[in-house]
């Protein structure tokens, strides 16, 4: 019990710390069935993302396999530190000491699709801003006070916030205007966007790989359920023909 | 072949049974939609046994091992997602039909004498089910299975004197921990199914025992000699049933009649179950709850902690009353309650067809209250709900106090003493 009393008093900064926020979420309208937009998900992923979070449920293999990535051209281009294709995605960096760097051990992102939403993820990875105050330099708006850098910057380039002046209840009070980047970044704001939309349907992809295939089986299934129901009711009605 | 029949019938009543049990079972001819709840909870169990075997065959039931392993079988176990799809749409699934299935008996005076028996086992069934569907949720080893479950067993320490000694006995641990995933595992997959599958046998051998009730509640069954031969049914039926009564041409043999209008309603569910199971599995977070897809971390909190949305209405009941002992006893008093209603009822006219105007009243209002605190349980609390829950919960425990009032000496219409064609 006592150990209960502990854990639940160490978790109090943590419970307001995951209050969240109240940013309207802007909607992602990824496309599982767009390969290409798949597979510039992935190298995202790979090249920014992988370098602390793993996907430590999904092997590189099933991805190629899923994303009609070849398997030597997947290894060639995606894969950094000589794992075996057929190995699970993890990262080259050592978990333990990254939950001292960072405050916690950056979540797995296997399954992140399926915890948070896509429209969380979207709008996350297009709201950080810099913010002097904080360890890295900056916050973010869906998730204040996110331990996380914003690994994104030299394609984003840097992101300020605006804030306007608005007269609410006849009081001036400084309101959220939204988030520029400066034109530092490798992207301009539609392809970043873009990229980030990439990277949302990737995560979608990998937090349930069978997406698809679910639902080219359920149609088939309720095809078939129809058909069967059509019969059973035609063979009901006979028995029961004259009765009541 | 009918030699070979002959043989095993000398050695075992299979025919006798099947005659008894189904081809020569009399079953009203008024039976409706609702009565096929029964029958679909029942292929529902069979579902869940079945999905579940396979589902055992690549669960690692371990603190370290659960999570991955149910990951696994999504992944790279050949239509793993499938089977773990069925499996967890099959458990809300059950939950729909048996809450039907109870109302069905609501209405229709189901419970009343002589199924008081029934009822009951009936609502053991309920409750080794809760239990099965509780200690199934924590096994995945997702956040809301680990904090669910720390939530629920600590509702036992609220019991004086015993309760943290016994919150430990449960946990096998101080703790919630691999310990408590494998004991809830062992009950999960060996104990409680066993206890269901013998409870729904009674269940069924006390329904064929007093009979199936009708939406008019009145019986076919009739006393022995009181029927003339007109009145009686022109199906054959099993002579366990017509030596001792005289069964009245209200009847139909549950196979194949009633079996052919399951199968229709049973491809109707199987309609829905098919466009949850591949279409939305999740079903918005009610039934595979986002939280869920996070490793469980006793260090990390989720936001909100809900039970799963079937136990919503009870756990609303729980947070309704401000003192953790008491709000457990309300909790467990409504169930109780439930338990109680063959004799909480004190009517002799069945269905709410023949009953009231406040009786019908009354089973609506309770119904829309189940739901309403159902949605309270299940969903961030906010000021105005701590009075609603309150409110709500009175409104249920009220239900039965009207009950037990009026039904003494209610006006009710007229039964006839046939089902009216």
């Amino acid at each position: 019990m006592k150990k209960l009393v502990l854990a639940l008093a160490l978790l109090l900064p943590s419970l307001a710390f995951a209050a969240g926020s109240s940013v309207p979420l802007d909607k992602a309208n990824y496309d599982l069935t767009d390969k290409t937009s798949l597979q510039r998900g992935a190298r995202i992923f790979m090249n920014y993302c992988l370098g602390c979070h793993q996907q430590q449920y999904q092997r590189y293999s099933k991805t190629f396999e899923d994303l009609g990535i070849p398997a030597d051209i997947g290894q060639e281009y995606l894969q950094f530190t000589g794992e075996k294709v057929t190995d699970y995605i993890t990262s080259p960096m050592p978990q333990e000491a990254a939950a001292t760097w960072f405050g916690a051990p950056p979540p797995d992102l296997t399954l992140v699709a399926r915890v948070r939403g896509a429209d969380w993820l979207y709008t996350y990875l297009r709201t950080f801003y810099v913010d002097p105050t904080k360890t890295f330099g900056v916050n973010n708006l869906v998730f204040p006070n996110v331990g996380m850098p914003h690994v994104l910057e030299e394609l984003q380039g840097t992101p300020r916030i605006y804030h306007e002046e608005a007269l609410v209840d006849g009081e001036t009070v400084k309101r959220y205007a939204g988030i520029k980047a400066d034109s530092n970044g490798v992207m301009n704001e539609e392809e970043y966007d873009q990229a980030i939309l990439d990277l949302v349907n990737y995560l979608e992809y990998t937090g349930e790989p069978t997406r698809l295939e679910s639902e080219a089986i359920g149609r088939g299934a309720l095809i078939f359920v129809l058909i069967f129901f059509i019969f059973a009711y035609l063979l009901k009605k006979e028995y029961w023909r004259g009765l009541k | 072949m009918n030699g070979f029949m002959n043989w095993i019938e000398q050695r075992i009543p299979l025919t006798r049974v099947a005659n008894m049990h189904a081809i020569q079972y009399p079953a009203p001819i008024n039976m409706n939609f609702w009565y096929v709840f029964g029958f679909l909870s029942t292929l529902v169990l069979v579902n869940q046994i079945v999905t579940g075997v396979w589902l055992t065959m690549n669960f690692v039931p371990s603190a370290e091992g659960a999570f991955a392993s149910v990951e696994y079988i999504m992944r790279e176990v050949d239509y793993g997602w499938l089977i773990r799809y069925m499996h967890s749409t099959g458990a809300s699934a059950f939950f729909i039909v048996v809450y039907l299935h109870m109302f069905r008996g609501m209405i229709y005076g189901s419970y009343q004498k002589p199924r008081e028996l029934l009822w009951v086992f009936g609502m053991l069934i309920y409750l080794a089910l809760m239990a099965e569907a509780f200690m199934g949720y924590v096994l995945p080893w997702g956040q809301m299975s680990y904090w669910g479950a720390q939530v629920i067993v600590s509702l036992f320490g609220a019991i004086p004197v015993i309760g943290p000694d016994l919150v430990v006995w449960i946990q096998g641990d101080y703790v919630i921990s691999g310990a408590t995933l494998n004991r809830f595992f062992a009950l999960h997959v060996i104990a409680l199914p066993l206890v269901i599958v013998i409870l729904v046998f009674l269940h069924i051998i006390a329904l064929h025992e007093v009979g199936s009730n009708n939406p008019d509640g009145v019986a076919i069954k009739h006393k022995k000699g009181s029927l003339s031969e007109e009145e009686k049914t022109k199906y054959e039926i099993h002579e366990y049933y017509t030596s001792k009564y005289d069964i009245a041409d209200d009847v139909v043999p549950f196979f194949p009649h009633i079996v052919l209008k399951d199968l229709v309603a049973f491809t109707v569910f199987l309609a829905g179950f098919c466009y949850v199971l591949f279409f939305a599995p999740e079903m918005g977070g009610k039934f595979l709850e986002h939280p869920n897809f996070e490793i469980a971390n006793p260090l990390k909190t989720p936001e909100h902690i809900f039970p799963v949305w079937y136990f919503t209405p009870f756990y609303a009941i729980l947070k309704a009353v401000p003192d953790k002992l008491f709000g457990v006893l309300a909790m467990f008093g409504a169930i109780a309650a439930l338990f109680a209603l063959p004799w909480i009822d004190r009517g002799n006219v069945r269905s709410w067809r023949y009953r009231s105007g406040l009786h019908k009243y009354n089973i609506l209002v309770f119904a829309v209250v189940f739901v309403f605190l159902g949605y309270l349980g299940g969903t961030p609390q906010e000021n105005w709900k701590i009075v609603a829950s309150q409110i709500a919960t009175l409104m249920y425990f009220g239900f039965f106090g009207l009950l037990f009032i009026y039904s003494k000496n209610e006006k009710t219409k007229p039964v006839p003493a046939r089902i009216p064609k």
